[in-house]
This record gives C-alpha cells, structure tokens and sequence, in this order.
C-alpha cells in the first residue's frame, strides 16, 4: 500500500501574528515557519502504518513556493521514502490546490491520502474533502483514529457531538485531527539521512491546472482590541463587580 | 435568485447551530430556503417551516439518509443546486465536513467560516485563528459559504407557515458506511452554545483538583473548559478543550482559572463578552484580555468566590 502525504508550510503556531500595516496581508518576513501542526500528524500516522507492515512506500507532498521544501525534508526526516515538490509563487486557494494534488494522486496512483484537517495561516478547512470530490474517493475528516484492513479503513471522527466512527473502503482520503497520535521529533541521523532522499520538482504551470484565485483579499485588519480591564483586589469585589457592573450572573 | 441554507438535524430536531446560519444566510438573500436531507424527519420540517424568515422548506426523506454521511448529502444537494446563488451551511464540524466537498464539484472557491455579511458578495471572516481578520470578495458566480455560528443570533423559531415541498432524493455511495456515533452525555450546557464557561488550567494541578472548577460551574449552570495544557496533561478530557485547536467559545461570561494564555488558548476564547482571569502569575498574559484579573491563589480563590456566590441571594441561570 502507497500513502501520500500532504503538507503545508505556514507561520509557526507560537509565532504572535502582526498584520501589515498597509492591509494587504500579515508579515511573514524573518518570522519562523514550520509545517502545519495537523500535517506532521498525517505524516506521523503514515509512518506508523508502515511501521506496522501495512504500508510499503510514503511520499510527502507541497505545493507552494521554493522554501516549502523544507516541510517535504522534514517529511523525510520523520520517515517519509520521497518527496513531491509542486512550485508555484503565488497565493494558491485551496480549490486550486486540490486540484493540483488531483494530478500528483493521478500520476503516483496512492492507496491513501492524509493531510491535517485545516491550515492555521488561512483556517478554510477545504483541501480533503475537495480533493476527495474531484477523485469520487471517500472521505473521512478530523480523524482521531485510524484502524487499517484490507479493503477499508475504520476511522473515528472527532465530531461536535462527541465521537463517531465510519467505515470508508480504499482508496480514500483521510484528514487528521491533533489527537491522532504524538508526532515523533526527527533524530539527528535521520534528518542527515533525508538529504539523501529525493525530492521531484514539478512546476504547478506544467499541470494544466487553473490556479487564479476567485476569492479577492480586499483588506486584512487587526482584529478589535478588548478595551483594557481592571484587575480586582480581592474575591468579594469580584462577585461584586460581576453582579453589579457586568450583569452577568 | 435565492439562497439555499442546508439544515444540521437528528432527524428529531434541529441542531442549534443551524438556526444561527439561518440568520446569516438571511443578511445574504432574504427568498431563503430551507434543504432538509433526512430520513422521517417530518417534525423537522415542520419546526423549520415555523421559521419565520426561512421562505420554503425542501424536504428529501429517505432511509439513506438516516446518517449524516457528506458524499450522500453531497449528491443530494448538487441534484437541487443550480437554482441558486449561495449553498450555505454552518462552520461547525458537520459543514465544514461537507461544504467543501459541494464547492469542488461546482468548482466554486469557497469562503470559510464567515463571521459578518458586508454584502452578499463580500464577507468578513478570521485568518490565522483570529489573529487577522479578511475582508474577501467571492467571483465566483455562485457561492459557497459556511458561517461561524456563534458571529450571528439563532433566528426566531415561531409564527412561520413556510411552504414544505418534498423533492427527489440521490444516489447513495457504496464506498462510506456509517458505524456509530458516541455522543457525550452531560446535564451541563453544551461548551459551544453555554451562557457561562468555566476553564481550568495547568494551574489546577491534576485532574481531582477539577472538582473545584465543577463546584463553581454547577452553582452557575456553566460548561467546562480546559487549556490545552490541562488536555495533554491527563487532567480532563480533550471535548472539553477550548482554543485554537479545541473549541471556539463565545459565552456572555468566561471564567479562566490557572490558564497562563497561550495564542492558541485566547484564539478560543477571546471574543467573550465578559471574561474573568484567575491567576497567581500577575505577569501570565491572560490578563491582558480579561475584563476583571484576579490574581490570586485559585486554591483559596475558587472556594471563596463559591463561598461569595452563595452569598447572593439571585443567580442567573
């Protein structure tokens, strides 16, 4: 069984984001980048899948600019065998993304797709289940566990309601959720060792694929700052001040 | 043209969050229509009829459609799509689980997670969990648009006589089998819809130490939360989480105790009416969004405040 893995690179979570001041954007100039939390649990989980002899080959994927590498190397740091780098400068919409990775599914022809269920820089939630739609492939989303046979995954969803379970027959595309598993850290020797591992580049304009964006950005803006508050001296004046001034209980 | 809201149910009811989509979809195109996917979901449709801005309701009832499985519920609604300009659902995991999957087939750039209508082209929605907030225009013809619930009030649930109209159901997909669902029973308020919240933090300790928290909820009939912290240290379980990574939580008063204030934490919580930091760490940025610090021992706070609390002789419930 063949898994591919896609990943994103996007501003590191504990990086405190600052909006330009011009509106078009949030600055991303010497701020540190990492691969989207939920991306490493995808990749984690294809590993332990292969781990446990249910998987022969993993290949992590990107689409993005030159540096996104770096989250395809790390992929092969933790146990990914090769890489796919899809290069493209501009901003690219999840639609368009989907249907890139449509090409590379097409061509690599993998049993499993995994990616994390959302990206933190835009929080759309929306490359899975469209790539899933264009490829007809089941889809199973916010996974928080996986269970392998041989014609089908049982995948538990972390649902609003609490936990729910389905079955999806392979091949399918499966989105994972933080509580998934504890992505491992890449030990030393094996980052060296991934140096060695290829990664193919291919240029998203070679795919036939139309990556204009549909969605204008007209302004990004800092949210509204909470007016200041007041910090109380003691427990009583607490109640007091919930009572009284906020009215809330 | 109208506009198309697809309705979250147990086939009994409807789910809270699909009456706040209502009232987003409503700001969009006031010939509002209703599509209920269900299977003998007829009290469904009767109580979405009884809504008075929803202008029609669709009914597909089939057996297939017990559960909620989104390649069915997909099929079902691209059948109904093409009189429409926007397929709106709500942000929560059961839209955000299906829209996309509607918006790939229709080729449609959809717009996440919106929390205000500027027009019905262009809409405001929070980026890098709610760091930033984009102002963004769809071009496309037709949209697709998922809606945070808690941005918009549940719409009015009575006086409405919206036609029913049943119409045809689709395929079904032989590749998704629904197994079972294990929903987490409590007598307390849900965490995403609750009027109180009540969070606890590393500072608590261990997972005993949330007792305190509980004594404090149960005398407020308020959910309870938990930083992420609290989650990966075994103290609470992990559907109780709230932040960036867990849930989005916008109650009239939020209550964070021995919560430090992770970005990650605050992105769940910050939107708050009123929020209240209990703290023995003066510097912990938590304060920096609470509308009343306390810092403090919560060991001795929590009591106390319950203590003060009793002492009252009304609360809201």
């Amino acid at each position: 069984m063949k898994i591919l893995v896609a990943v994103k690179r996007v501003i590191d979570y504990n990086v405190q984001i600052r909006v330009k001041e011009d509106g078009s954007g949030v600055v991303t100039d010497n701020v540190k980048m990492s691969t989207n939390p939920p991306d490493d649990n995808a990749i984690e989980e294809a590993v332990k899948i292969k781990e446990s002899g249910k998987a022969t080959e993993i290949i992590a994927v990107t689409v993005g600019e030159e540096k996104a590498q770096e989250t395809v190397r790390k992929a092969l740091a933790v146990g990914a065998d090769r890489g796919i780098h899809v290069k493209i400068d501009s901003t690219v919409e999840p639609l368009a993304v989907s249907k890139i990775l449509k090409k590379i599914v097409e061509k690599e022809n993998p049993d499993l797709v995994f990616m994390g269920k959302q990206a933190i820089d835009d929080d759309c939630n929306q490359t899975g289940q469209m790539l899933a739609a264009h490829l007809n492939w089941p889809q199973a989303t916010f996974a928080s566990k996986i269970e392998v046979n041989d014609k089908s995954l049982q995948v538990t969803r972390e649902v609003d309601e609490g936990l729910e379970t389905i079955e999806v027959n392979i091949p399918a595309i499966i989105t994972c959720d933080l509580r998934l598993n504890e992505p491992r850290y890449a030990s030393l020797p094996n980052i060296m060792k991934a140096k060695k591992k290829p990664i193919e580049q291919i240029n998203a304009s070679d795919l036939g694929v139309d990556t204009n964006p549909r969605i204008e950005h007209i302004k990004i803006e800092e949210p509204p700052k909470r007016k200041a508050g007041i910090k109380v001296a003691s427990v009583e004046e607490l109640v007091q001040k919930l009572k009284n001034e906020a009215k809330v209980i | 043209m109208s506009v198309l809201l697809i309705a979250e149910h147990n086939n009994k009811e409807v789910k809270p969050f699909t009456l706040n989509a209502i009232t987003a979809a409503s700001q969009i195109d006031q010939d509002l229509h209703v599509l209920l996917i269900g299977s003998k979901a007829d009290d469904v449709a009767k109580s979405l009829s009884e809504v008075p801005i929803v202008k029609k309701v669709l009914q597909i009832d089939h057996e297939i459609y017990e559960n909620y499985i989104a390649e069915n519920y997909t099929a079902a609604i691209l059948k109904h799509a093409d009189k429409y300009s926007h397929i709106i659902c709500s942000a929560n995991t059961f839209g955000k689980n299906l829209m996309p999957r509607v918006a790939a087939l229709l080729d449609i750039s959809q717009v996440s997670d919106i929390i205000k209508v500027i027009s019905p082209d262009t809409f405001l929605r929070p980026i890098y969990a709610g760091n930033a907030f984009a102002t963004v225009k769809s071009n496309d013809k037709k949209k697709c648009v998922t809606i945070r619930p808690t941005s918009f009030e549940a719409a009015e649930t009575t006086g409405g006589t919206a036609e029913i109209e049943k119409i045809d159901a689709a395929d079904q997909t032989e590749n998704t089998k629904f197994i079972n669902r294990e929903e987490i029973k409590s007598d307390r308020p849900e965490l995403g819809t609750a009027r109180v919240v009540i969070s606890g933090g590393r500072g608590l300790q261990s997972g005993e130490n949330f007792k305190l928290i509980t004594d404090v909820a149960d005398k407020l009939n308020a959910a309870i939360g938990a930083s992420r912290a609290a989650v990966d240290a075994g103290y609470i379980t992990n559907e109780h989480q709230v932040g960036q990574t867990g849930k989005v939580v916008v109650p009239d008063l939020y209550i964070a105790v021995g919560i430090s204030g992770a970005i990650q934490h605050l992105a769940g919580m910050k939107e708050s009416k009123v929020i209240v930091a209990i703290n023995k760490d003066g510097e912990a940025p938590i304060f920096s969004v609470a509308d009343y610090g306390l810092e403090a021992d919560l060991f001795e706070a929590l009591p106390q405040f319950l203590e003060e609390l009793n002492k009252l002789n009304t609360i809201q419930k």
